[in-house]
């Protein structure tokens, strides 16, 4: 699976973008983020606010119920900021 | 059209390329975004620009398909900057072109409002009082909601 993060999330956590495999009990959004969070304490900071972060599950807009497979490309970020008023 | 690009444009080249031999097309409108000098109370320096590359496309090409849907658009191109930029440089580019003014009016200002709330772009401010993220805007979603249908 290949995780990317932006932003703020990205400089939390240290990098843009990590290949990983994730133990098989992790099939959600969420899941994934407990999982992410306990990687080292740059995710965990990443992740602390997590009301905020948004995800896209092969470059669709995810939810926390939506599924994650191996070979997914799963993004995490910051509430979008383009074009501002 | 769609296009995600670290350099400028060119208005006048856009719609010259975009309306050529278009001749049923009666009114073209176009929105340029600027870099202000400030944000809020604080003076910005420069800006950069992250993206997504890959979906900040694809969520592009929707808005636009979604835009082509709603009204009868002849022509319609978004072009939309990265990377770091300064006060007066433009953002982003979008032109709308119809056989008459109001289809074109109301899908540009649908463009913008959405360009807002779905391309996944992040802007990090820099300027005296040091480097931020900038934070989405209320504001921004309650326009862009506007538009559910």
């Amino acid at each position: 699976m290949k995780v990317l993060y932006f932003a703020w999330l990205r400089e939390r956590v240290g990098t843009g973008e990590e290949e990983l495999s994730p133990p098989a009990g992790i099939t959600t959004v969420a899941a994934l983020i407990d999982w992410l969070s306990a990687r080292s304490a740059g995710h965990a900071r990443a992740f602390e606010q997590r009301e905020v972060i948004r995800a896209a599950v092969n470059q669709d807009f995810a939810g926390p119920d939506d599924p994650v497979k191996p070979g997914d490309e799963v993004a995490f970020f910051p509430p979008v900021t383009g074009g501002r008023r | 059209m769609i296009r995600v690009q670290a350099g400028d444009f060119d208005i006048g080249a856009e719609i010259a390329a975009l309306t050529n031999r278009k001749t049923h097309i009666g009114g073209v409108v176009t929105f340029t975004g600027l870099v202000r000098d400030f944000a809020g109370d604080a003076a910005v320096a420069t800006m950069t620009l992250e993206h997504y590359p890959g979906m900040t496309e694809r969520m592009l090409a929707d808005i636009e398909a979604e835009a082509n849907r709603r009204w009868p658009l002849d022509a319609s191109l978004i072009v939309h900057r990265h990377g770091p930029l300064e006060p007066g440089d433009n953002i982003v580019l979008v032109i709308t072109a119809s056989a008459h003014r109001q289809a074109a009016f109301e899908a540009a200002e649908f463009l913008v409002d959405w360009l807002k709330t779905k391309a996944p772009f992040w802007k990090r401010e820099a300027g005296p009082g040091g480097d931020r993220w900038v934070d989405a805007k209320a504001v921004d979603d309650a326009a862009a909601a506007r538009w559910h249908k």
